[in-house]
């Protein structure tokens, strides 16, 4: 769940914001993608791929390290447990910063940044995150904001490590949850509201097939993703058909696969922005969302309106429409939900309950529906951070084998879920 | 124990706000806060109403027990290790027939996995976890 604080633009009525077009993003820099960290080689640590991903934001900005004036990153890193009790390494990996998150001031002192004035290790995951960095530059917290995300999977089955499923006791919220089997996290509820969407509009699991195989080829154009680099073979309806169940009916291919990895990117003032090597991406909104159910389960219908509220609020504050959202690459973790946004944001003149429908159509990046076009998460490995960097790549022209053919000037992307979010709509230009 | 076989339930621990209500339960009744300046049933337990934010005007309220099954899945790859050795097993979303704004969550004893009637109706039962404090859970009407 996103905290409500004041840079948020979680209302409704917020009008256009007022940095709109006065921010841009610069330069973007994605580190080593492995399945997990194998506790041995420190430079594919969680420290050792920010300090990677970070100067190469930096480089690809065309600016120096004196530049960077302000430091922007979430704890949030999904690590699940600590390196401890095992030994930690000599300096600088000798505590939990560098090995299962890298903070502001752990970066600080690696890379030697001289003249940061704002600091701020604890924001949210990616989503609201890359909104707090363009309020903070708009703001003027800071001129040039240096903002990365690591994502770290360490040893062991992911969620088996977590102590809270092995704990015999189910404390505070959790008392009405747990005793039943519901895991924290985004599978559950989201998965109780595809099966009331099933219910609701007639369809079923099969129906997001289309999506997940077409999720797989563009992560097979994106070089640095997981499955480009370490499983490079397409999927067939037979595989996601039969995968393995997880909980029946979501299977393996409907879940983003943990990876150990960090984005990085680059957020300055659109006058900064003029001189530098790479053609801006103009931030013209962001907008979040934090509700959350009125009882144990959030519903299909408290969904749709969360999106569709959340739609209200971009368009409000960017001054754009449906119809003119280019680019859309929205949260796919578990494909599940990934319905909600396409439908609530009436992408390519999507409405409530058509999705599958979509999905069945040419949703190629060569295509007249390029859906998200990043690949996804499902399609790269988890890192959150392609729904950004494809975006930006794609305003650029800069997306190689993924460049869309229709036009690219406009890009909305975000995550998580659709309840708890957070959006950035981005342009090559800023009005 | 859980009468299915292999669930070994976390059991609540309870605090403050919910006290009264795992209270009940050990009495098998099943009270839920309801707000009397909306007359707006409340669960889980909350420390203001979602309403009107009041957060003095909750009462604890007994209700039936009646309640029908909205949708379910099955869990067959649990994360949580009292489930991991009941699996496959049942997870349904239950709808309270005095307000079906308010859900529970239900594993469905004596329903066999998957075999689960959707839209059917269930009543209150409750269910033992790991250290004796009940539950509530819900069973298909026959």
């Amino acid at each position: 769940m996103v905290s409500d604080t004041g840079w948020m633009r979680n209302r409704e009525g917020m009008g256009v914001w007022e940095h709109r077009g006065k921010v841009a993003i610069v330069g973007w820099g994605q580190s080593h993608m492995d399945r997990r960290w194998d506790g041995v080689a420190l430079d594919r640590s969680c420290g050792g791929l920010t300090r990677e991903a970070c100067l190469k934001a930096i480089a690809d900005a065309g600016l120096s390290l004196d530049d960077i004036d302000g430091l922007i990153t979430s704890p949030e890193t999904r690590a699940e447990q600590t390196w401890a009790p095992r030994p930690y390494f000599d300096p600088p990996y000798d505590t939990e910063d560098g090995l299962t998150k890298a903070s502001a001031e752990w970066i600080q002192r690696e890379l030697g940044l001289k003249n940061v004035k704002y600091f701020n290790s604890d924001a949210p995951y990616i989503g609201p995150m890359m909104g707090l960095a363009a309020q903070a530059v708009g703001d003027g917290l800071c001129e040039t904001a240096l903002v990365w995300y690591p994502m770290v999977n360490l040893e062991g089955r992911y969620g088996h490590n977590n102590p809270q499923n092995n704990n015999q006791e189910a404390p505070g919220a959790t008392a009405f949850t747990l005793p039943w089997g519901y895991q924290n996290g985004a599978m559950f509820n989201n998965l109780v509201v595809f099966l009331q969407y099933c219910q609701k509009y007639g369809k079923s699991h099969d129906g997001l097939a289309p999506l997940c195989l077409n999720l797989r080829r563009n992560g097979l154009l994106t070089p640095w993703g997981y499955y480009a680099l370490h499983e490079p073979y397409q999927l067939t309806t037979e595989d996601y058909l039969n995968g393995r169940v997880i909980e029946e009916p979501l299977v393996i291919y409907d879940c983003d696969r943990p990876v150990n990895t960090c984005a990085a990117f680059i957020f300055t003032t659109a006058e900064r922005a003029k001189d530098l090597r790479q053609k801006p991406v103009y931030v013209l909104n962001h907008a979040q969302n934090n509700g959350r159910g009125r009882s144990t389960m959030a519903t299909l219908d408290e969904h749709q309106e969360a999106v569709a509220s959340l739609a209200r609020k971009m368009w409000e504050g960017s001054g754009l429409g449906p119809a003119d959202v280019d680019i859309f690459n929205p949260y796919d973790g578990y494909l599940t939900f990934t319905q909600q946004f396409l439908e609530g944001f009436q992408w390519h003149g999507v409405k409530w309950g058509e999705a599958h429908d979509f999905y069945a159509e040419d949703i190629r990046v060569e295509g007249p529906h390029p859906f998200l076009s990043s690949g996804g998460n499902n399609g790269t490995g988890r890192n959150r951070a392609v729904l950004f960097s494809d975006s930006i790549e794609q305003l650029r022209g800069t997306a190689g084998a993924r460049q869309v053919t229709v036009r690219a000037e406009t890009a909305l992307a975000g995550c998580n879920t659709p309840d708890s979010c957070g959006f950035l709509m981005m342009s090559k230009n800023p009005d | 124990m859980s009468t299915i076989p292999g669930l070994q339930r976390p059991a609540p621990v309870p605090n403050e706000l919910t006290q009264p209500f795992w209270d009940a339960c050990n009495e098998r009744r099943l009270v839920l806060q309801n707000c009397t300046l909306c007359e707006r049933l409340h669960y889980p337990p909350a420390p203001r109403c979602n309403l009107c934010g009041s957060s003095d005007s909750f009462e604890w309220k007994e209700v039936q027990g009646k309640g029908h099954i909205d949708v379910y899945m099955v869990i067959r790859d649990s994360r949580i290790r009292g489930f991991r050795s009941a699996q496959p097993i049942n997870f349904a979303v239950i709808t309270l027939d005095e307000d079906p704004g308010i859900n529970f969550l239900s594993n469905l004893p004596g329903t066999p996995p998957g075999e689960v009637p959707v839209g059917a109706p269930v009543e209150l039962i409750f269910e033992e976890t790991s250290n004796g404090q009940l539950v509530h859970e819900w069973q298909v009407v026959n």
